[in-house]
């Protein structure tokens, strides 16, 4: 049976690298979203419809993303599923925050 | 010989041309993709607008998130080291436990198993499919933990593993690595360090690091 991509115990792979990394503000506010979205007194999603949306990313994204990259991608993918916010209103703002990041001097 | 460059994270290979080094830290925002940093603004942005939550509740959430940390955990288990009715009651049901003794609450939190180390039986812990971790008693894992090599062999080759970290367990310690799901973590309790005997809690705690509630090291020698 083929596994999926996040299906990774027993397979080989080389040293651990133990380098500690800090985390960054990014980091930090997609952590805290999913975790006040996902908790259970406010009920949007489960901790294991988080896992489903990241297991669901192609291997590609899943190898070639950081942890949190990942994470906003699936937070992303439960936000429009549940309704929470739509696709087109996220493609819109997200044109609109680069369109002013863009026009600073 | 390698040449690591922390400003720009290339360092030449023996052909002298510049390759990206794995080891290298992601904690600079240069190395996200441009469309993870907008996404993760443009969500808070109409998530906050929306009223699913605010500025603040993020604000709070991150501050209560850094407060946990391994610090926390190294208490518990120096209490554990030298109180048996705790560390009874630890085993046997943990969030009740840490509920009474260090007043965590830990209502909304997943199961929490915690797994006592002895001179036959060493425990480590891991998430094969992501990265499921004692948040609240440990605060965020490390890198190494999330990483696809450790995930990957640390349930086939755990010796192996360990000595990377520069543990040697005796050859006839059974080793036995516990896998973590979304809703089942894990803490260990580490062997109590010999030569710590009439040691308080405070003390004892100083030799309880986050690798050795993981299971990758041992306590500290005194």
């Amino acid at each position: 049976m083929d596994r999926n991509v996040h299906d990774m115990g027993g397979d080989p792979a080389g040293p651990i690298d133990q380098g500690e990394h800090a985390r960054t503000v990014f980091d930090q506010r997609v952590d805290a979203m999913l975790r006040l979205l996902a908790h259970p007194q406010k009920g949007y999603f489960t901790v294991d419809a988080m896992r489903r949306s990241i297991e669901s990313l192609d291997p590609q994204a899943y190898h070639g993303l950081a942890y949190y990259e990942r994470w906003v991608r699936a937070v992303r993918q439960l936000a429009i599923e549940r309704g929470l916010v739509s696709q087109a209103a996220l493609e819109q703002r997200m044109a609109a925050i680069a369109a002013r990041r863009g026009a600073r001097p | 010989m390698a040449v690591h460059d922390h400003g720009d994270h290339v360092h030449p290979d023996h052909e002298g041309h510049a390759v990206h080094d794995a080891h290298a830290p992601v904690d600079d925002l240069d190395h996200y993709q441009p469309e993870s940093l907008l996404m993760e603004q443009a969500l808070r942005e109409l998530l906050i607008e929306q009223g699913v939550f605010s500025a603040e509740d993020i604000q709070r959430q991150i501050d209560l998130t850094e407060s946990r940390t391994p610090a926390l955990g190294a208490r518990i288990i120096a209490r554990a080291w030298v109180d048996p009715a705790f560390r009874a009651a630890l085993l046997e049901d943990a969030k009740p436990a840490l509920g009474g003794a260090f007043e965590l609450d830990l209502a909304n939190t997943p199961e929490l198993t915690v797994l006592e180390n002895t001179e036959g039986l060493h425990h480590v812990v891991c998430c094969t499919l992501c990265s499921c971790y004692p948040r609240n008693i440990l605060g965020i894992p490390p890198a190494w933990y999330k990483s696809r090599e450790y995930r990957s062999r640390v349930v086939i080759e755990p010796r192996s593993v360990l000595k990377e970290f520069g543990t040697e367990l005796p050859s006839q310690r059974e080793i036995r690595v516990v896998d973590s799901t979304a809703d089942m973590r894990y803490l260990v309790i580490p062997l109590r360090p010999a030569g710590t005997e009439g040691w308080d809690e405070e003390r004892l705690s100083a030799l309880v690091t986050r690798d050795s509630m993981i299971g990758v090291s041992q306590a500290l020698a005194p």
